[in-house]
């Protein structure tokens, strides 16, 4: 990981010390202890990696860990059986498929909301800066499969677009398409506005018109088989409560 | 023939092992066949032909049947003359240029596939080249994926036809040279069909490796249905939206999986037991 030392540390430190006189009021079970398993879409890979430093301090006695994918897959996981506290997806209809399932002990809360950006290689070398350049042949563009929440939001932005393209791969997840376009191989996709955020600067992003952009809507709820009822609780608290927010803004998620 | 018979069947009742050995073997059985098991357990057999001839079964169904019988000529034409030189050709440094060669025996494919982008990448070492020269982009492309399949399986048939040349008695070679033959003819005419039944056995085995190969063509070929989509990705992708159908296709790779090894383990045998004879 490229993340630098003191990105990884600001967010930390910034919720840290905003959290001292709100860690008394918002937790008062302040000795919770044991495992804490929360399942989170790929997007939220670098929020939630600096929201587990800081609960963890909030919370000594509590281990968290946060295992990333395609919101898709971790439903599927959450319906075959996974051990997971907590689901923290990137869209609602995969919050659905699980609480369809009746898989949920609690209703989903909003947390967080996300733009789209064309995500293109360090310095735009193809010169990319509207939608229909995608459609460019001999570009390269890659994307995820309709069931992943990116794959279905960049269909939908180019539908609105009127722009029709030939995708290279349809990779299994957000981090996929990132990873294609900074080692270089892909020349552009659409992925989160947070996800160029957390390259840091090891790939670029080309914004897409407020007016075409899709809005993703970040839901997290308990998970019914959870034996960790407890600290579940605290750490969706946490995640929408202003410790959370102020480390995800910091990423360029923004309040629900 | 039947004294023969009736002294092997003696044989097997004094080399059967004590029965807790027999009840921990059962119980490895059981480890094995279960998972399985409870797959063909969860099938939606009534759906299973119809989820089979879907259009993108049948896509991913042909293009990993294409991909893997290119990857496994790929492995014969370069994996037999390297096995020849890594067995028969002694040279300094052989045990560094065979462990190399054997390294993506034992790699994390996915680690494989990251290895192939920084060679033949867009950016990679020889891939810049080949774009730059020749337009030639492997990432993304059924060549790409034939590329991954090929680096994972060709060491299975390097291995076993190494090990058969390095079992062959040289002699009948020597023979065959002092008769006159060239060293290329004696190769054809004499060593060649010799090793043929591990030339075989390693050529299915890299072909049943290649048809599985899932972490490094994800990684290099990435996954497009009908252009780098091979069984295993349908598999691992429609496990999300369509379960039913990546059980199916489950079944129908475990059921060529299963016939490769039962046919092979005939062919391995034969070829073994006929390596000891000639000795």
């Amino acid at each position: 990981m490229a993340v630098s030392f003191l990105a990884l540390i600001g967010p930390i430190a910034a919720a840290c010390s905003s959290s001292q006189p709100a860690s008394t009021s918002t937790t008062p079970g302040g000795n919770l202890s044991g495992p804490l398993t929360v399942s989170a879409a790929a997007s939220l890979q670098a929020a939630f990696t600096d929201i587990k430093a800081a609960f963890e301090l909030a919370y000594p006695d509590v281990t968290v860990t946060v295992n990333f994918g395609a919101s898709s897959t971790l439903a599927q996981q959450i319906k075959d059986g996974a051990p997971v506290d907590v689901f923290a997806s990137a869209d609602e209809a995969n919050m659905a498929k699980v609480s369809d399932a009746r898989l949920l002990s609690d209703q989903p809360t909003l947390f967080a909301t996300n733009s789209l950006e064309i995500i293109v290689r360090k310095g735009n070398p193809t010169k990319i800066s509207v939608l229909s350049d995608l459609s460019r042949s001999g570009l390269i563009y890659v994307t995820c499969a309709s069931e992943v929440p990116i794959g279905k939001y960049g269909a939908q932005v180019l539908q609105k677009a009127g722009v029709t393209v030939k995708p290279a791969s349809l990779e299994p997840d957000v981090k996929g398409i990132v990873t294609k376009v900074t080692s270089g191989e892909a020349d552009a996709g659409i992925v989160y506005a947070t996800d160029i955020t957390a390259t840091n600067g090891a790939a670029d992003g080309v914004p897409i018109p407020a007016e075409i952009n899709v809005t993703a809507k970040y839901p997290i709820a308990p998970i019914a088989t959870s034996t960790h009822t407890e600290a579940a609780a605290a750490w969706i608290a946490f995640v929408a409560g202003a410790n959370g927010q102020a480390i995800l803004q910091s990423y360029g998620f923004k309040a629900p | 023939m039947t004294r023969q018979q009736r002294n092997r069947r003696r044989a097997v009742a004094l080399q059967r092992p004590p029965a807790a050995i027999i009840a921990i073997a059962a119980v490895a059985i059981a480890f094995f066949a279960l998972p399985f098991l409870g797959l063909l357990w969860r099938v939606p057999w009534t759906d299973a032909w119809s989820l089979l001839t879907t259009q993108s079964s049948l896509t991913a169904l042909r293009l990993s049947v294409t991909t893997s019988l290119w990857a496994t000529a790929l492995s014969i034409a370069f994996g037999v003359p390297l096995a020849w030189v890594l067995a028969r050709y002694g040279f300094p440094g052989r045990r560094i240029v065979r462990a190399l060669c054997l390294l993506s025996l034992v790699l994390p494919p996915v680690v494989g596939g990251v290895a192939l982008f920084a060679a033949y990448g867009r950016r990679g070492l020889l891939g810049e080249s080949l774009f730059e020269w020749f337009g030639l982009r492997l990432p993304f492309s059924t060549a790409g994926v034939v590329l991954a399949q090929t680096f994972i399986a060709m060491p299975f048939l390097v291995l076993t036809v190494e090990a058969a040349l390095r079992g062959l008695d040289n002699r009948s070679e020597d023979a065959a040279r002092t008769l006159g033959a060239s060293r290329w003819y004696a190769f054809r005419r004499v060593t060649l069909p010799a090793i043929r039944p591990a030339l075989i056995a390693g050529a299915v085995l890299a072909w049943a490796r290649a048809l599985g190969e899932f972490g490094a063509t994800i990684t290099f070929a990435g996954n497009f249905p009908g252009r780098t989509q091979t069984m295993p990705l349908s598999v691992y992708l429609a496990l999300e939206s369509n379960p039913g159908q990546a059980l199916v296709l489950s079944v129908v790779m475990i059921g060529i999986s299963f016939g490769v090894l039962l046919s092979l383990r005939d062919q391995w045998l034969g070829g073994s037991a006929e390596m000891r004879s000639s000795r």
